[in-house]
């Protein structure tokens, strides 16, 4: 049951009769790389709490709503992973045929699984996760209009945030530490300047096509050496239109996502194309079986700044469909030009009604040192995640 | 290659056209009374609900999940419907959209709110279990004549009811059952009972309705307002695995102004 919070405090404020709705959730992790660290300072072991509650006030029989998100985590090794961030502060406004959300929000675009190419609207987490699944919450005014011809999505994004990096003492981070006090931008606006960004996407039977344009800060950092032992990012301006389809056929998901991006040094073509096919009722059983495969191209070859250049992930999928929702993900993502892949083995399972427990192992190998993953050769990794849902 | 495969097809094919040719044709009176219990059902145009799903294993252990569902009439074809999950509490916000479809399979939609990522998801999952549960989803999808042949098998009495037992063939070959029968009531049309088999034909799981209750909803043409009945209460037991579902549906509304719209999937994240 949802805890429901007496509107007197609200009455006060003279806002319609109504109740907070909060949920969230806390959790406590410990991450252990298995091999010596490659760079001084760095340590073995890492504990850390996490809090992320959800406050959601409606009014106007939910018509309107404001959304509350904070999150924050403080961990025993990293001082930079010890962070908080509102994930999201923003007033919605939901019609029948349009919406519109004002503050700071995560919109996810997307359909591929090895990496989320074409999502670009929020900036990555990158301290949180090692496969960048968790975005920090972007200020936006962000307008819907869903029509019979598709969904746009109209953004104005009034202020920028800055990637999250690994301290000296985390794992999983540059030979030389970023410092993002020190960030730079091309734009003299830095991280006021105000980007755009504009989405079509469509519904055709089998098909889910999406379109989208975006002009502004580049989410992703070009890093710079900066007083010898440190890095700093830069943020380039740039553009990109990309495109995301999945085809839905029967047990089979064929999925594609690309993009040409123009920014102020260069101006290149990605993408990353698979299928992921799924053997339902696996020997009689209960339990699905899913087969990935996608293979991931980056038109600047061994230039790229990142390992997806020409590489190909394959994963494999276990849904036992249980009562505890238990799940396991296998995937390794290969280099098809130089020594060098990532393996990751994800599991989780629900302990009754409140509690998720997550295992993630992670595997790296690298013989190049020019390669974005040569830094991440020694960081194999074991994390426990237990998580309290309320 | 070729060589190989078309007396393997050929056979599989003539041995399947053996099997299904009794019941290819539906006899007249078991499909007269599912096309009146299709007509008995029309004109509701949407529906919400609350659910509590319980969960009971071979040892009695229990769990619960709740959850609310909206669904929407679609004529000439299944109908929409949208899952939202309360608990447990990490699959809170999660969001299940599905178009069913009266031949072929549905289109489905997860909203997963921790990426807030909306999914398209591989629809041949129509056996397989919704939630945990013993319910199948396509246990939980809309009755639509065209997805059965029917066989008229006689009448029951099913708690001092008068029943027709019907035997249901499906025709989709994603199917999780080779038959079902059912036990419709002959005063409202109402499915009581029914008895799911599976694959190699043994008797899989039991669905038993109860607690009905009418629900009147205005029609568009006639002053006279239209009666819906639904179950309150519809518990299935698997007689293979010992286990066991209660669904028990709670705050009925019809016709609560639903329209296709609010069916995007674009609408998910939306959804509370």
């Amino acid at each position: 049951m949802k805890p429901y919070f007496a509107a007197a405090l609200l009455s006060a404020f003279h806002l319609p009769a109504t109740a907070v709705e909060i949920q969230g959730s806390i959790s406590l992790q410990q991450r252990s790389f298995v091999e010596s660290a490659q760079f001084s300072h760095q340590g073995d072991n890492q504990t850390s709490i996490a809090i992320e509650p959800e406050l959601y006030l409606p009014w106007n029989d939910g018509q309107d709503a404001f959304i509350f998100t904070p999150f924050a985590r403080l961990d025993s090794l990293d001082d930079e992973r010890s962070h908080w961030d509102i994930q999201e502060a923003k007033w919605v406004h939901l019609r029948d045929d349009w919406e519109f959300e004002l503050g700071l929000g995560i919109v996810f675009w997307g359909v591929t699984e090895s990496q989320h190419l074409v999502d670009v609207i929020n900036q990555t987490d990158q301290v949180e996760t090692v496969n960048g699944d968790r975005k920090l919450g972007q200020p936006m005014a962000h307008l819907s209009l869903i029509r019979d011809w598709g969904v746009v999505n109209a953004f104005i994004l009034p202020g920028f945030r800055e990637r999250t990096f690994a301290g000296e003492k985390g794992r999983l981070r540059t030979p030389l530490v970023v410092n993002p006090d020190q960030a730079q931008y091309e734009s003299s606006a830095k991280a006021k300047h105000i980007d755009f960004a504009l989405r079509w996407s469509r519904t055709f039977g089998d098909w889910d096509v999406g379109v989208a344009g975006f002009k502004g800060t580049d989410r992703e950092p070009i890093l710079q050496p900066y007083n010898q032992n440190e890095l700093v990012p830069y943020y380039q301006q740039m553009w990109q239109i990309s495109t995301d389809i999945q085809a839905t056929l029967g047990e089979w998901l064929w999925k594609i996502e690309a993009l040409h991006k123009e920014g102020q040094f260069e101006h290149y073509q990605a993408g990353v194309a698979g299928f992921e096919y799924t053997l339902i009722g696996l020997a009689d059983t209960n339990i699905d079986l899913g087969l990935l495969s996608e293979y991931n191209w980056d038109q600047r070859g061994l230039n790229a700044s990142t390992p997806y250049q020409n590489d190909l992930f394959l994963g494999t999928r276990l849904v036992f469909n249980d009562v505890d929702g238990s799940e396991i993900l296998l995937g390794v993502a290969r280099d098809l030009e130089q020594m060098s892949y990532s393996g990751r083995i994800e599991g989780s399972t629900r302990f009754g009604q409140h509690w998720r427990l997550n295992l993630e192992a992670w595997l790296f190998y690298s013989s190049e040192s020019n390669d974005p993953l040569y830094s991440l050769k020694d960081d194999d990794m074991l994390s426990i995640n237990l998580e309290y849902f309320f | 290659m070729k060589k190989i495969y078309l007396p393997l097809s050929l056979t599989v094919a003539l041995v399947a056209t053996a099997a299904i040719s009794p019941v290819l044709a539906s006899d007249n009176q078991g499909l007269s009374i599912m096309q009146e219990r299709k007509l008995r059902d029309t004109g509701w145009r949407s529906s919400e609900a609350t659910l509590a799903m319980h969960l009971t294993n071979a040892q009695g252990q229990t769990s619960t999940r709740n959850l609310r569902m909206k669904n929407l009439e679609v004529a000439g074809d299944g109908d929409k419907s949208l899952s939202i999950f309360d608990t447990p509490h990490d699959v809170q916000g999660t969001a299940f959209l599905s178009f069913s479809h009266v031949t072929g399979a549905d289109d489905q939609w997860l909203y997963l709110p921790a990426l807030k990522r909306v999914k398209r998801i591989a629809s041949r999952n129509k056996s397989g279990p919704f939630m945990g549960s013993e319910f199948a989803y396509e246990d939980l999808s809309s009755f639509e004549v065209e997805k059965y042949r029917y066989q008229y098998l006689g009448e029951a009495d099913i708690g001092g009811e008068k029943t027709w037992k019907i035997e249901n063939i499906p025709t989709d070959q994603y199917s999780g059952y080779s038959k079902l029968i059912t036990w419709i009531d002959q005063q409202h049309y109402r499915v009581l009972k029914t008895e799911y088999y599976d694959r190699k034909s043994a008797l899989l799981k039991t669905l038993t309705f109860s607690d009905y209750q009418a629900y009147e909803v205005k029609q568009e043409t006639g002053d006279e307002n239209k009666r819906f009945w639904r179950a309150n209460l519809l518990a299935i037991e698997n007689h293979q695995t010992g286990k066991s579902t209660k669904l028990n549906f709670s705050e009925y509304r019809f016709d609560t102004g639903l329209t296709e719209a609010d069916f995007n999937k674009s609408k998910l994240k939306r959804a509370r």
